[in-house]
């Protein structure tokens, strides 16, 4: 089936979110569409999928223009999507999750389960894998769930796969197991059109490239080009992907955190006996799959969380069991995972975010009344600082860009003399040039000298950033290890694989990405190559 | 790599279901409630009365020495509590359903006997199932009113509303058609699905907060049906006739010992009862409609996906579950052969509620808790008679207290329809 877009235009309000896209996906094709965060990738799957209507342009399949008023329609014309959140319900089996929308019944109208199995059996054997159809979503892991989606969209037969960021949620062996898959897909004649902003990806795996940016396509590239170009295009500039550091000289110890122990409301232990240590100089990454620890073990640290069992030590002193306000005086800086709901508070101003934990005291308040003339002062001077791009301080923080609302968040954590930086998932859905800037500000923060504990899920960003590593599995500490490792090691630890053992398998067979990262020279792929007709802001 | 490994990294030892160590508990308490019973019992004779008179059949009254009476069925539940528990440690998952179903009975059978132990009263058992179901009946048709609602994700707090407006449509309609109460039990519904209509328009048209719009329903139906009350049914004559249903006994079942009289003496409101409970509870968990209703519940955005019309499920089943409550309505007015007076519900929507949250969402489990609450109510309206001291609000407290527990996450952790209360936007 071939399936082509013209002129795809999709606005909110003011906002052009689509701008006349069009696109050509051949049958039998990986597509990649490759842009940044909010460049308007997702919004033109929804509309191809059905479930935005397009202000203008039109879908065509097999060169008939079609109209689709809902997701039925587009799945009726053999488009099917795996989304990047899943569309799976939680309680259900995997065969009621397959059948839903389109059962079959028998007597009664009661639904025939035994036809569903055979369904669930049969499209996934010819995949190559095997899914227990009685087996409950909400027990099977986050790889698991992603092969049901993609079941759930064969069995309707779909003809074109969307897979939406469909590697944001695994390990890299899991990724490796995808790719997989997407190769019998497309063997078998099915057209996948893959949404990403990973470069290294859609170079291993990608038929063809289309680059979005702002919401208007920017140019088609090959899958030869390096990882620069394709970062460029996509930025509209050229860009460093590595970061620019001087080796660590790590001091003191800063965070020591000794046998914790952390258990849910449930009852379940999340996070399993950790012992772990951050000195003053040094950045040590938190790795691992979303979900196994990570996010408790911060908020322990900061006191948000419980802590069952074990010490935290800041600077030799125990912190365990000062409160969260205690701890931040005695010198903890903290960038929560998710700055919507835990970062600022989106109703209140710049100026009033910038100094949320500060206003308690001088020079910021006096007598228990704030002194406004000091915090607008302050504001300007760390919105210049940070480059929080705005109009005006006094702007309701959650009319700011994501990239704009991490910087205000960071400019306050720093606004302190930190031993310790905390930051969880400090980039996440950022644009690269806010993650540039980022990156670029915890590197100096630690060589001014304070400890720093970075938790990220994209492995880039480990490589990137970390002098160690430290690799969390269902709550356990696997390993510690140096930041240049191998990325089929860690990805194994990921998956719980101690570390001796992990070299041990990764030699023996690479991933595929694994693989693409060794056969780039690493020296070519962080040289920034200038494109043309494109200024040269940014470049080191 | 030929295969694809599925899930080969991480194995993970299976988990107990869901609730085990909950359950052990509960048989833990069953047996050492039995054996306290058991050793507790006073002398004396608990009489008990099996057959209500009218049976074809006819069991003499018993009269058993209160050791036997109490000590036979608590040592019975003692040892299949006891049966149960060493099943699920040894086996590592759940004991039959039926083990902890027979042990509470006979628990409850020897509890009962305690109680009439030595007193001048006799215990009616039938009698006391009969109204057990009587008390039961409307908050029934309430709480699964309440499930076809909150399976969709529509958080139903206007049953009392409902019920009340079915009551007060049933009388009246029946009482202008000649006091035909066949009559008001289609108009019943018909009201419940009026207040159930305004709650779909602002819960889903106009996103209000769905238990905000519950409540005011819930005013607004006491405050009209008073006004209506006060200004129309006791100026007029021929409005507010009473009628009543008439009972329809099913012949050979009705003759069953103890169960017949209880289950098959009923009116048709009862008779259709039994139908909407078996019907809702294989619908809602084995058809194409109830997939897509619990999957519009859960995760409206994934039905969506799967071209599920998500609102129009949603107004369907929210007009269905109020028409349910609705005929529940009917109970307390046609049903009983009563003339309608101010807030005749007396608040049993919001037992009703408590009823549906008890019994998880499922229609079995909501008749299980309404009966549970039916049974202390008849329990303590009757104490009296039975010669027991006891204060007759002790009982009646009981099923408040267990529902507090509950909802706590006692017993098993009680899980809501995830998107319960939440308006779907696009």
């Amino acid at each position: 089936m071939k399936l082509e877009l013209r002129g795809i235009t999709k606005k909110f309000g003011d906002f052009v979110a689509n701008d006349a896209i069009d696109m050509v996906v051949q049958p039998g094709e990986i597509h990649a569409i490759l842009g940044e965060n909010g460049a308007g990738k997702s919004t033109l799957m929804n509309v191809l999928y059905g479930l935005y209507e397009p202000d203008g342009g039109e879908v065509v399949i097999d060169d008939v223009p079609v109209q689709f008023s809902g997701p039925g329609d587009a799945m009726a014309a053999g488009i099917g999507m795996v989304h990047q959140h899943f569309m799976l319900v939680p309680v259900f089996t995997v065969a009621e999750n397959i059948i839903l929308g389109q059962e079959q019944t028998g007597f009664g109208g009661l639904l025939d389960l035994q036809a569903a199995r055979r369904l669930v059996r049969e499209t996934s054997e010819s995949l190559g894998f095997t899914i227990d159809p009685d087996a409950k979503i909400e027990d099977l892991s986050v790889g698991a769930q992603q092969r049901v989606e993609i079941v759930k969209a064969l069995s309707r037969q779909a003809e074109v796969l969307i897979l939406d960021e469909p590697t944001a949620v695994l390990t890299p062996q899991e990724t490796d197991e995808l790719i997989e898959i997407m190769g019998r897909l497309k063997q078998a004649g099915t057209s996948i059109i893959f949404i990403t902003h990973k470069l290294r990806e859609v170079r291993a795996v990608a038929d063809a490239i289309t680059i979005i940016r702002l919401g208007k396509v920017v140019g088609d590239a090959d899958p030869s080009a390096t990882e620069t170009e394709l970062a460029s295009l996509m930025v509209g500039r050229s860009v460093s992907l590595g970061v620019d550091r001087a080796p660590a000289q790590p001091t003191d110890v800063a965070l020591a955190v000794t046998g914790l122990t952390v258990r849910d409301s449930k009852g379940i232990e999340v996070v399993k006996d950790v012992t772990l240590e951050v000195r003053r100089g040094e950045i040590v990454a938190l790795a691992g799959v979303q979900g196994n620890g990570q996010t408790e073990l911060t908020e322990a640290i900061l006191g948000v969380g419980p802590t069952t069992r074990g010490t935290i030590e800041l600077d030799g002193r125990d912190i365990s069991r000062l409160g969260v306000r205690d701890r931040l005086d005695t010198g903890l800086g903290f960038v929560p995972e998710d700055r919507t709901t835990s970062g600022v508070v989106a109703d209140l101003s710049i100026t009033e975010n910038l100094v949320l934990d500060l206003v308690g005291a001088r020079p910021y308040s006096a007598y228990g009344a704030l002194d406004m003339g000091f915090l607008r002062t302050n504001a300007e001077q760390r919105v210049e600082e940070f480059d929080v791009r705005t109009t005006s301080i006094d702007r309701a923080v959650g009319t700011l860009s994501g990239g704009n609302q991490q910087k205000v968040v960071l400019a306050r954590e720093l606004s302190r003399e930190l031993s310790l930086l905390v930051a969880s998932q400090p980039t996440r859905g950022l644009d690269v040039g806010s993650i540039e800037f980022v990156h670029k500000r915890i590197v100096a923060e630690r060589d001014r000298g304070a400890g720093v504990l970075i938790v990220s899920t994209e492995l880039d960003e480990v490589l990137a950033l970390a002098d160690r590593i430290a690799v969390m599995c269902g709550g356990r500490l696997v390993g510690v290890v140096d930041g240049g490792e191998d990325r089929d090691v860690l990805g194994l630890m990921m998956a719980g694989v101690p570390a001796d053992e992990a070299r041990a398998q990764a030699a023996e067979h690479h991933t595929v990405l694994g693989v693409a990262d060794i056969d780039v020279d690493p020296a070519a792929a962080v040289e920034p190559v200038p494109h043309p007709g494109q200024d040269q802001e940014g470049t080191p | 790599m030929s295969a694809v490994q599925v899930d080969s990294h991480v194995e993970v030892a299976a988990p107990p279901p869901p609730g085990f160590v909950r359950s052990l508990v509960g048989y833990g308490v069953i047996a050492l409630v039995a054996v306290v019973l058991a050793l507790t019992a006073p002398s004396g004779i608990s009489k008990i009365q099996l057959t209500a008179g009218s049976e074809f059949f006819q069991i003499p009254q018993l009269d058993l020495p209160a050791a036997l009476a109490v000590g036979v069925p608590a040592i019975g539940a003692a040892v299949i509590a006891t049966v149960a528990l060493v099943t699920q440690l040894r086996s590592r998952s759940s004991a039959p359903r039926w083990m902890a179903i027979l042990a509470g009975t006979l628990l409850l059978l020897g509890f009962l006997a305690h109680l009439v132990a030595g007193k001048s009263g006799v215990l009616p058992l039938t009698g006391l199932l009969t109204s057990t179901l009587f008390l039961a009946t409307p908050l029934i048709f309430g709480a699964l009113g309440g499930v076809v609602c909150e399976r969709v994700g529509i958080v139903n707090i206007a049953i009392e509303g409902q019920l009340l407006a079915g009551a007060f449509a049933g009388v009246v309609v029946a009482s202008i058609a000649g006091q035909n109460p066949y009559v008001g039990l289609i108009t019943a519904p018909i009201a419940g699905v009026g207040v159930g209509a305004l709650l779909a328009w602002f819960s889903i048209r106009y996103r209000v907060d769905q238990v905000i719009t519950g409540v005011v329903l819930n005013v607004l139906v006491l405050g009209l049906t008073t006004f209506f009350f006060k200004g129309l049914l006791s100026e007029l004559e021929g409005l507010n006739d009473r009628s009543r249903l008439p009972v329809l006994p099913i012949p050979l079942l009705s003759e069953i010992p103890v169960i017949g009289p209880v289950l098959f003496r009923q009116t048709l409101l009862v008779y259709l009862l039994y139908v909407i409970v078996i019907l809702l509870h294989i619908y809602l968990f084995r058809s194409r409609w109830g997939l897509r209703v619990r999957s519009v519940g859960e995760h409206p955005k994934a039905a969506d996906t799967v071209g599920i019309d998500v609102n129009r499920t949603r107004w369907r089943n929210t007009l269905l579950g109020s028409g349910i409550a609705g005929l529940g309505g009917a109970f307390f007015t046609i049903g009983q052969g009563l003339a309608f007076g101010i807030d005749i519900t007396a608040g049993s929507g919001f037992i009703a509620l408590a009823a549906l949250i008890l019994g998880r969402w499922t229609p079995l489990g909501a008749v299980a808790a309404a009966l549970f609450f039916g049974f202390a109510n008849a329990l303590s309206q009757s104490l009296r008679s039975y010669g027991v001291s006891l204060d007759s609000n002790i009982p009646l407290m009981i099923p408040y207290i267990v529902t507090l527990f509950a909802v706590a996450g006692f017993g098993g952790k009680v899980r809501p329809p995830a998107a319960e209360g939440t308006p779907y936007v696009k």
